[in-house]
């Protein structure tokens, strides 16, 4: 498994590479993001602006608002960030089949080794807790013979930033309506330090995988962006962001 | 209750014995008693193919559906199309994944089952009929007779036929 270590690379760059790793390289990949700048908002493949987002205040405090390639919920994404993505053959993993809830499974005791120190860690419906308190978001892209699973982690948060998402429609049961504030939790509570963090992913990753380290040119070089590839990972345009509150505003 | 008439028509048909609790695959049973239909034609990758004159029409199987957990949104493709057999026409997502689905054949997209834009959910409930996605029109008949009949399709999934 190749692993690719970046600082503060930005979401939409990352998306954008994810993705090419995943359609067309036929590697096993591990990436670690430390941080994402500028703040961004990250919305699931089906995501809708207007139904997630308190918009007008998007739009006011010009936040760049993304559209992933994979399933999943909304978050919102900086510097406080810590990002990890698996890219994975089918022949890496000892799953039947790719389908979403085993490979959530098998996420699970591949990341339980970096938690041994955190107390009550685990899988609560489709999240990774500490105890009923979810501290990252994951989703996962599945195609023929390759999926992709990508966390990103709450190493720190503002409150001021959360405030930006609206209440989801679809929220898991364990939220129990509760606010952000009271569903989140900060890793950085748990954890001496990012850094720390980051080698025990990569300790307990490599329980299972032999990984070796490559450099951002490196993946440019062998793994060039001109080989074309279905993307579907897109950024929402101010005039995109207008128009799906238009409704909204026409009737209010 | 679609799905359990669906099964029930299934069971007669081909002698299956299921009770329906037993209508979910269970990935630690030896033998899946997903629901399969003799008169479609089946792709490794879980899709099923109903010919209809000089179209076929897709969706993907109960054994898909179930696997992926609840459906909340088919990305279809646009009418008017080119897909090819076993390249990527759409995205399923459920449970925080988007999960490719694939043309069992080539030819032109001349319907989408637009219903599903409102209730993705149609897949899970009647993943063989109200969960249909799309609507090809047949470029080459032989790409049907090389997809699985449902037999094989059976023993692909390991479907218990005691």
């Amino acid at each position: 498994m190749k692993l690719l270590r970046l600082q503060g690379f930005p979401i939409l760059q990352q998306l954008y590479l994810e993705e090419r790793l995943l359609r067309a390289t036929t590697h096993n990949w591990c990436l670690i993001n430390q941080g994402t700048n500028p703040p961004a908002i990250v919305v699931g493949i089906s995501g809708k602006p207007e139904k997630l987002l308190d918009v007008k205040a998007v739009l006011q405090d010009n936040i760049p608002v993304i559209r992933r390639f994979s399933g999943g919920g909304t978050v919102i994404v900086d510097t406080d960030t810590v990002f990890v993505t698996l890219i994975c053959r089918r022949d890496a993993v000892t799953l039947p089949d790719l389908y979403p809830r085993p490979i959530m499974e098998w996420t699970e005791h591949l990341y339980l080794p970096a938690f041994q120190t955190v107390p009550r860690f685990h899988l609560l419906e489709h999240d990774y807790v500490l105890g009923d308190k979810k501290f990252g978001g994951n989703a996962q892209s599945i195609i023929k013979d390759r999926f992709l699973h990508h966390t990103s982690f709450l190493w720190d948060y503002q409150d001021f930033r959360m405030a930006y998402l609206k209440l989801p429609q679809r929220a898991p049961t364990y939220r129990l309506a509760r606010p952000h504030s009271d569903f989140i939790c900060r890793l950085k509570d748990y954890m001496p330090s990012r850094e720390a963090f980051a080698d025990y992913i990569v300790k307990a990753f490599e329980r299972q995988f032999c990984l070796q380290e490559i450099s951002l040119d490196e993946v440019e070089k062998t793994q060039p962006s001109s080989v074309p590839h279905i993307t579907s990972t897109q950024i929402f345009t101010t005039a995109d962001l207008q128009q799906s509150i238009m409704p909204l505003i026409v009737k209010g | 209750m679609a799905l359990r008439s669906l099964a029930g028509r299934a069971a007669v048909v081909f002698r299956l014995r299921c009770a329906p609790s037993s209508l979910a695959f269970s990935s630690h049973s030896p033998f899946s008693t997903a629901v399969v239909l003799d008169d479609l034609k089946y792709a490794k990758t879980h899709e099923w193919v109903r010919v209809e004159g000089d179209c076929g029409v897709v969706g993907i199987t109960h054994h898909a559906q179930e696997e992926l957990g609840d459906v909340v949104f088919v990305d279809l493709p646009e009418v008017g199309r080119q897909v090819a057999k076993g390249e990527s026409f759409g995205v399923v997502e459920s449970v925080k994944a988007a999960s490719d689905i694939y043309s069992p054949i080539s030819g032109e997209v001349v319907a989408v089952n637009s219903e599903l834009a409102d209730s993705p959910a149609l897949v899970n409930k009647g993943p063989f009929d109200e969960g249909w996605i799309m609507k090809v029109k047949l470029e080459d008949n032989e790409e049907v007779c090389s997809l699985l009949g449902a037999e094989k399709y059976r023993q692909l999934l390991g479907v218990s036929t005691h």
